[in-house]
Order: C-alpha cells, then sequence, then structure tokens
C-alpha cells in the first residue's frame, strides 16, 4: 500500500515537472526530451493500472515514433529556438487566469457532481494483456478498427502530398 | 489499490499544463507537443476509469487515440515543414497575413 503510494507520488511529481519542463524550455529539442520522459511516466502508471498492452503501445508509437518524427523535425528544420517578437502583452496573464479557472472547474466536477465509486479489487487473469485487448477491438471494435487503417492510409498521403507540393510548383 | 482520484486529478493537472502550453508558447512545434500532453492526459483518465470499473473497452479507446494522434502528428508536421519553406518561419505570431 504505501510502496504503491510513494511510486504514484514519485512518478506524478515526475510528470508534472516534465509537463512545466515543456512549458518553459527555451530549446524546441530540451522540449522534446522533456516530453519523452512524461511519456515513459505515463506508461507506468498504465502498468500500474493493469494495461500492459497499452504501456508497450504507448512506450513504441509515442516515446519511439512520434517523439523520433518530432525530433527530426525540429532537427532538419533547424527551428529550435525562435527570436524576438512583439508578444502581446496580456496574453500570458490571461491564459494562467484562464488556466486556473479550467482547473478549478475540473476539480469541482470531480469532487462535486460526480459519487465516488471504489476501484474493484481484484481483476480478471490477463486484463490488459494482448488477447483481451484484442478480443475486444476485432469482436466489438471491428469497424471503427478498419476505419483507423483508412485514417492512417489519408494521413500517410496527406503528409506525402504536403510536403512534396513545393517541388512541383518550382518545376512549372 | 491507488484511489482512482489521485490519476484523474493528475490527469486533470497535466491537461492543463498542455492547454497552458497552447496558450502561451509561440512556437508551432512546441504547441504541437502541448497537444500531445492533452491527448495522454485524457488517455490517462481513460485507463483509470478502465481500471476502476474493470472493463477494458476504455484501453481499446486509448488505442484508437494513439493511433488518431499519430496520423494528427504526421500531417501536422507536414504542414510545420510546408510553411517554413515558404516563410522561413514557425513563429505563431508572425504567421498573421492570409497573403500567400
Amino acid at each position: 500500500m504505501t510502496t504503491e503510494l510513494i511510486l504514484f507520488f514519485s512518478l506524478a511529481l515526475i510528470a508534472i515537472i516534465t509537463g512545466l519542463g515543456l512549458l518553459i524550455s527555451k530549446n524546441a529539442i530540451y522540449a522534446a526530451l522533456y516530453l519523452v520522459l512524461n511519456f515513459f511516466t505515463i506508461a507506468i502508471f498504465y502498468l500500474l493500472l493493469g494495461g500492459a498492452f497499452i504501456a508497450m503501445a504507448q512506450v513504441s508509437v509515442y516515446a519511439g515514433a512520434i517523439m523520433v518524427l518530432f525530433l527530426f523535425v525540429i532537427m532538419i528544420l533547424g527551428a529550435e529556438k525562435l527570436g524576438k517578437s512583439n508578444t502581446v502583452a496580456w496574453q500570458r496573464p490571461v491564459a494562467i487566469i484562464l488556466s486556473i479557472i479550467l482547473l478549478i472547474e475540473a476539480g469541482y466536477v470531480l469532487f462535486w457532481r460526480t459519487a465516488p465509486v471504489q476501484a474493484a479489487q481484484t481483476l480478471p487473469d490477463g486484463f490488459g494483456g494482448p488477447a483481451s485487448i484484442g478480443n475486444v477491438l476485432l469482436n466489438n471494435y471491428l469497424l471503427p478498427f478498419e476505419i483507423t487503417s483508412v485514417l492512417l492510409l489519408v494521413a500517410m498521403i496527406g503528409a506525402i502530398v504536403l510536403t512534396h507540393k513545393q517541388k512541383t510548383d518550382k518545376e512549372v | 489499490m491507488i484511489p482512482t482520484t489521485y490519476y484523474i486529478v493528475l490527469s486533470a493537472l497535466l491537461f492543463t499544463i498542455g492547454a497552458l502550453g497552447v496558450l502561451i508558447r509561440r512556437n508551432a512545434i512546441i504547441i504541437f507537443m502541448a497537444i500531445e500532453l492533452m491527448l495522454n492526459a485524457a488517455n490517462l483518465a481513460f485507463v483509470a476509469f478502465t481500471r476502476m470499473y474493470g472493463i477494458i473497452d476504455g484501453q481499446v479507446f486509448v488505442f484508437f487515440v494513439m493511433t488518431v494522434a499519430a496520423a494528427e502528428v504526421a500531417v501536422g508536421l507536414a504542414l510545420i515543414v510546408a510553411i517554413f519553406r515558404t516563410k522561413h518561419n514557425i513563429d505563431i505570431d508572425q504567421l498573421n497575413n492570409l497573403k500567400g
């Protein structure tokens, strides 16, 4: 009980610190590396919550594929740091006030509007493993699964078209 | 057994940090990363509720959110590369004219 709580609070601290690091780091590379660490802590949360398959998918898809794509684009563009520009002066305080309001609203909905439900003490065998996920995915959610494949195909074609358009314009 | 409330509070905090990042940063790539942070916060809430009710469907939804995030990142980064080629800048405060 207590070791689990210590693990939770230390991981939560790491997640929040890396989130704030993403917010305040000037260099985009450092922000991307903070986000990788954040994704790893969230993967460990998934493991604590009994989602083994989702945790591995989180590490390979988010921390592996998506963040590598981010780092490649940052390095190709060479846009780690931005120069000075005339920002709107009141933007930052207004953003902070609006975020605090959002947090208060979330807390209100959580603590006063929902009845607390005790978590299930025991989970069935193999809960959250590839077999159980695949069973639900291919029986109950077959149509969304197929639509997802079309979405990925469209995204792939879209990325190719968007990055190749400039070349064809130059040739004409 | 950690109460589900703790996870939801953490999820709300991470979502707020992501929203704040979208509001105060000017670098388009960092704004994208903040959006990923918000998606992850929502995923964490999904998995926490999956544990609470003991049904697997929430984790399947997390799987779908991950694929949508991957598609979004691929198209979004291609857009940022295309914008950088024409403007040589990804500061969103500089991208304020609609003329090409």
